[in-house]
């Protein structure tokens, strides 16, 4: 049921700026379950590159945390099976040992995980966390690496730094237990950056201020960013590229000013629309897209959204379910990879879906000469729309 | 943290007080005559009223839960009746605070006879409450560090089957192969710590090993629950993330976590262990706090029985005191108040 391995695009697509760091190539992470195989992430591609930021997007259980931590070569000596190739700076992190892991994991690859209050220890302070996390790396007293803690608890805008370093990660507040989860990130310096969710459950200025410093120290290491969300405003403002995840694979794949202009698959669209349409909604989950994600147990037939698809009528013969699309160029931009069966998404999305979900952008985005960022829609604050939910 | 536990000890004390008024009406409430254990077989009708006279029990039970109390807070005389310490000036003793009252079935204070008992069962708990914590503790984390494999199965396994065995069966067969069929080890008695500590030792360490095995099997398997439990927390994950390797992992944050229900768990076990192992002690014939108790309930021994409740009640009460400040010290989140 899964793609033939031949024609799956292989997502080292190369870009102009920077060279790829991070080259994922039909990742799989399957757990072993006693109910049966959970297929988390099922056959992944993606790249990423020095100074660019990819967004993952998808509904909670798509596998965006999961295929992130596989980067971190968290699961190796877990029962999960992998394969595929993640090649970070050109070395495939899936066939390094443990040891060889552990000397790249917080130095050259960092994560900030999501939820920081459960990802910060409890009985330890905040200080002596990232502390532990520099000199794991690095050969220096602690007093050096006390220093170094401090000083990146001020650069992530920790107020009284020197103070609040002792502090337990219950005596601070979300966003500041985010900064100190970002502080412990960048402590190495690393080449590559993975933030889960980072600013869910954030107020919207303390929000802002997250995305910002990440992209202050993005441009101030040169690194790569994944951002891992559920939020479209972030992705818009934020990333380079995207990449929309559904039930443990890519369904679309492209430039960000692309994929948010011109969404050519049903999933991607009702991402789009189901937006939180008040500005500034604090908590900016996506209203879920009617019907259950799928199971990774037993994913349905073809088309994995098929059972949630209202377009798969236009598609002739019952291909949506017999027949797994591949993911592939569509029509505009032979960058832009889609998995859906539908010959010409774009007609349907300007006409009907875009109407509704948008009224106020068709025209704008119709015109074929101006299509680019100012005209994204569906992010935070730019649209008032109908919403379908 | 100090206003707690002041706090903490008021109410432990009326904690006590209502504990001792339960275990008087207990008493009274059953239909027996404990006047006539302590009067013995060939009691006469006037000898035995005389006997429940002096001993006080043709009061109504409020009185004589009142002088108890008294007897705890100021000391008493015994008998209580005046004329009776007329009669017989040479009977009369005197019982000083806190005087938890005498014993009929012995002819003492309760006070000196749970002294005499005391460092039997305490030298017990102590001595099997090392062996339990170390070796439930060790087993449990290597159980969980091999989950699913051989030697957590077999590990679990055993401690199921330690578990499923009476203590008094466990106590049998240690006495019964280590010192009588094979004579490694001589028959256990009690020798004090301070006279002969490797005669304390050896003599312990059979009854230890008993009451040591029994809890041992639930530590285990608690043990291994939380240090499972724990590494699938997202801090350890994070950890993990760090580039820490698998010692400090599980050696620093793992534990460091798994030490706090640990820590209640054990002083609450200890407690109760310190009030008397009754099984135990009556297996290797010990004469410790749980034996007594044993002859108190069997010879409708009153004083003494509410001597041990209350013993054992303040035990358990200050442990938990002591438990709850520990957790206080171990974990930062925790604000007592
Ligand atoms: N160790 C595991 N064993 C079995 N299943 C797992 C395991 N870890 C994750 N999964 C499953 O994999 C799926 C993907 O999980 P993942 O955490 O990647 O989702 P996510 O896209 O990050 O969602 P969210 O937005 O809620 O964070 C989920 O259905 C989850 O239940
Ligand atoms: S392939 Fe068919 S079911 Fe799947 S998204 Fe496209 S139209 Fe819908
Ligand atoms: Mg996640």
């Amino acid at each position: 049921m899964s793609s033939s391995p031949t024609q799956v695009h292989d997502g080292t697509r190369s870009q102009s700026a920077g060279d790829p760091l991070l080259v994922v190539k039909d990742l799989k992470v399957h757990f072993p379950t006693s109910d049966g195989v959970v297929k988390a992430v099922d056959g992944l591609s993606y790249t990423v590159e020095r100074g660019k930021t990819l967004g993952i997007v998808g509904e909670s259980g798509s596998g965006k945390s999961v295929s992130s931590s596989a980067i971190m070569g968290l699961f190796h000596g877990s029962s999960a099976q992998l394969s595929g190739q993640i090649l970070l700076d050109g070395t495939d992190v899936l066939t390094l040992s443990e040891k060889e892991m552990r000397a790249l994991r917080g130095r050259d690859v960092a994560m900030i995980f999501q939820d920081p209050l459960s990802a910060l220890h409890p009985y330890y302070t905040v200080g002596a966390q990232i502390i532990e996390a520099y000199r794991v790396h690095q050969d220096v007293k602690k007093s050096v690496a006390r220093r170094r803690a401090i000083e990146l608890l001020d650069r992530v805008g920790i107020p009284q730094p020197d103070r609040r370093v002792d502090d337990y990660p219950h005596q601070f507040s979300g966003g500041m237990r985010q900064r100190a989860m970002i502080a412990m990130g960048l402590v190495n310096d690393p080449s590559m950056l993975i933030a889960d969710e980072p600013t869910t459950a954030l107020d919207v200025t303390v929000q802002a201020q997250i995305l910002d410093l990440l992209q202050d120290l993005q441009r101030e290491f040169n690194s790569a960013v994944i951002i891992i969300t559920h939020d479209l405003g972030v992705v818009a403002e934020m990333t380079d590229d995207t990449l929309v995840m559904y039930g443990g694979r890519a369904v679309e794949y492209g430039k960000t000013s692309e994929i948010l202009t011109h969404p050519e698959m049903p999933y991607t669209w009702g991402l789009l629309s189901s937006v939180p349409e008040v500005t500034g909604d604090t908590s900016a989950k996506l209203i879920p897209i009617p019907g259950n994600p799928p199971s990774l147990l037993n994913p349905p037939s073809g088309c994995h959204f098929h059972p949630r698809c209202a377009h798969r009528d236009k598609v002739p013969g019952d291909l949506c379910v017999t027949t797994t699309p591949e993911l592939v160029p569509g029509g505009r931009d032979p960058h832009h990879l889609k998995r859906c069966h539908l010959a010409d998404p774009e007609d349907i999305y300007l006409q009907e879906v875009l109407p509704e979900i948008a009224p106020d952008l068709v025209d704008e985005i119709a015109a074929p000469e101006q299509t680019g960022a100012p005209g994204v829609h569906g992010t935070t604050g730019t649209t008032e729309q109908g919403g379908r939910a | 943290m100090f206003a707690y536990t002041i706090r903490r000890v008021i109410t432990g004390i009326l904690l006590l007080v209502v504990m001792s008024v339960v275990t008087f009406y207990l008493f009274y409430a059953s239909s027996t005559t404990p006047e006539r254990y302590a009067c013995g077989p060939k009691c006469t009708a006037a000898q035995l009223e005389t006997t429940k006279k002096s001993l006080g029990y043709d009061e109504p039970t409020y009185v004589q839960w009142g002088k108890f109390a008294k007897g705890v807070a100021v000391g008493r005389t015994f008998p209580d009746d005046p004329e009776l310490r007329k009669a017989a000036p040479q009977l009369v003793q005197e019982c000083p605070a806190p005087c938890l009252g005498f014993s009929t079935g012995y002819s003492a204070p309760v006070r000196s006879l749970i002294q005499d008992k005391l460092p039997v069962s305490f030298s017990l708990a102590i001595a099997a409450f090392v062996l339990w914590m170390v070796g439930g503790v060790a087993l449990g984390i290597t159980a969980a560090l091999f989950k699913g494999r051989l030697l957590d199965r077999a590990i679990v396994g055993l401690s199921l089957v330690a578990f499923a065995f009476p203590t008094f069966f466990i106590g049998l067969l240690l006495l019964k192969f280590v010192s009588i069929r094979w004579g490694l080890i001589k028959l256990p008695a009690y020798t004090p710590l301070t006279e002969n500590p490797w005669l304390w030792a050896t003599g312990m360490i059979l009854p230890a090993i008993t009451l040591a095995v029994v809890y041992m099997a639930g530590y285990i398997r608690i043990t291994r629950a939380f240090v499972l439990e724990t590494m699938s927390e997202d801090y350890i994950r994070t950890a993990r993330a760090k580039g820490l390797n698998q010692r400090t992992v599980i050696g620093k944050h793992t534990l460091r976590a798994v030490l706090t229900p640990l820590v209640t768990l054990s002083g609450l076990d200890l407690a109760g262990l310190l009030g008397g192992a009754i099984i135990t002690e009556q297996v290797f014939n010990f004469n410790g706090v749980g034996k007594l108790s044993v002859t108190a309930i069997q010879r409708f021994d009153l004083p003494l029985i509410v001597g041990i409740v209350l013993l054992v009640a303040t035990i358990v009460i200050v442990a938990n005191i002591i438990v709850d400040l520990l957790y206080a010290v171990i974990d930062p989140r925790v604000r007592l108040g």
